[in-house]
């Protein structure tokens, strides 16, 4: 493989977590527990989205066939999409939500505090202006996940279960390839192994706060670096690209 | 300041634009507590750069005169014109007064 194909491939499993989650976000719109959560939440969704602009309009210039960001984000079949498993799983119930973006938004903070430093100048960049969404990202799932935590005896059984249904999908943010070597050899890309040690500081000072429990790692679900998915993506991408699909020509 | 909604208590937010301006009243938000009242307040009032600085204040904290206080608190300074420094012309520079 050599280092373009290798940094488009990056660039994709990037941008398309940040899209996949922020299309999570958007499904939040109208539903939200109350008015200042909607718009909280319609916020997060925005930030992803532009998050993910930026990087596939990288990949698609990479590429070089002429593929724009949209043509990325609308046009693409699911086997084709390599955002972590956890960015697609379903909102749930708001615990749900905020356990899945805590344990997603922890993630991205440690990787771009990394990125920041990369050799290629579009991801350092990119990394450096992400990082400050994705900080309030993680306060604001923290300090949500630290009140259900800690607040009532349902609230806490609640995202406590959430967090038990989760975790087998944590694994996946940190696995690794080919893709992975190649752009660590050129200082492009960051050790996954490390960005780990990182999340799980910040993952076990959050859940003590919240009084709830770690789980025990047991078995984990893999397929972001395949672009092998559940039974959930399918429906999301139909829903996201219906527009695209139905009309291929509109214009904005 | 009721409850009763279930949406948390009434916090009002006041926003300053620049550095060295005063903060302005905006609006207002519900939450829980301070921490969830500031971010609240950050999602609902500061998406568009309206602000370098969040206030947020409980609304029982707000002491607010009545409109029975407006004519002992107000009404005297209808007739002292020479309160107002209207008669000074302002040097180019200052700015904000």
């Amino acid at each position: 493989m050599e280092k373009k194909d290798a940094l488009i491939n990056y660039c994709l499993r990037l941008g398309d977590s940040s899209l996949i989650l922020g299309q999570r976000m958007a499904e939040w719109c109208s539903n939200g527990p109350i008015l200042e959560e909607d718009i909280a939440m319609t916020n997060l969704s925005l930030d992803l989205i532009g998050q993910a602009r930026t990087l596939l309009t990288y990949a698609g210039e990479l590429e070089g066939k002429g593929r724009s960001e949209d043509d990325l984000a609308y046009r693409r079949e699911e086997r084709e999409y390599y955002n972590t498993l956890l960015s697609e799983r379903p909102n749930g119930h708001f615990g749900d939500t905020v356990v899945r973006n805590f344990l997603h938004s922890a993630f991205s903070y440690h990787l771009y505090q990394a990125l920041k430093n990369s050799s290629d100048e579009m991801i350092a960049a990119h990394a450096a202006k992400s990082l400050k969404e994705v900080t309030y990202h993680l306060r604001h799932s923290s300090e949500w996940l630290i009140r259900l935590g800690d607040g009532t005896t349902e609230s806490h059984e609640k995202v406590q279960e959430s967090l038990d249904n989760l975790w087998e999908f944590t694994g996946d943010l940190f696995e690794m390839n080919e893709v992975d070597e190649i752009l660590i050899k050129e200082g492009i890309a960051v050790d996954l192994n490390t960005v780990k040690n990182d999340w799980d500081k910040t993952i076990n000072e959050v859940l003590d706060r919240a009084t709830l429990t770690r789980p025990q790692d047991a078995y984990m679900h893999s397929g972001r670096l395949e672009a092998v998915h559940s039974e959930y993506l399918g429906h999301l991408i139909a829903e996201m690209q219906f527009l695209q699909r139905a009309y291929p020509t509109a214009k904005w | 300041m009721s409850n009763t909604d279930n949406q948390g208590d009434v916090w009002e937010v006041f926003i300053q634009s620049k550095p060295g301006l005063p903060h302005k009243h905006a609006g207002s938000v519900h939450a829980t507590d301070k921490e969830m009242a500031l971010q609240n307040a950050r999602d609902m009032y500061t998406r568009r750069q309206e602000g370098t600085c969040l206030w947020v204040v409980p609304l029982n904290a707000i002491v607010s005169s009545t409109p029975e206080d407006s004519g002992s608190f107000f009404d005297p300074s209808d007739d002292k014109i020479y309160r107002h420094p209207t008669h000074y012309v302002m040097p180019d520079g200052a700015k904000h007064i």
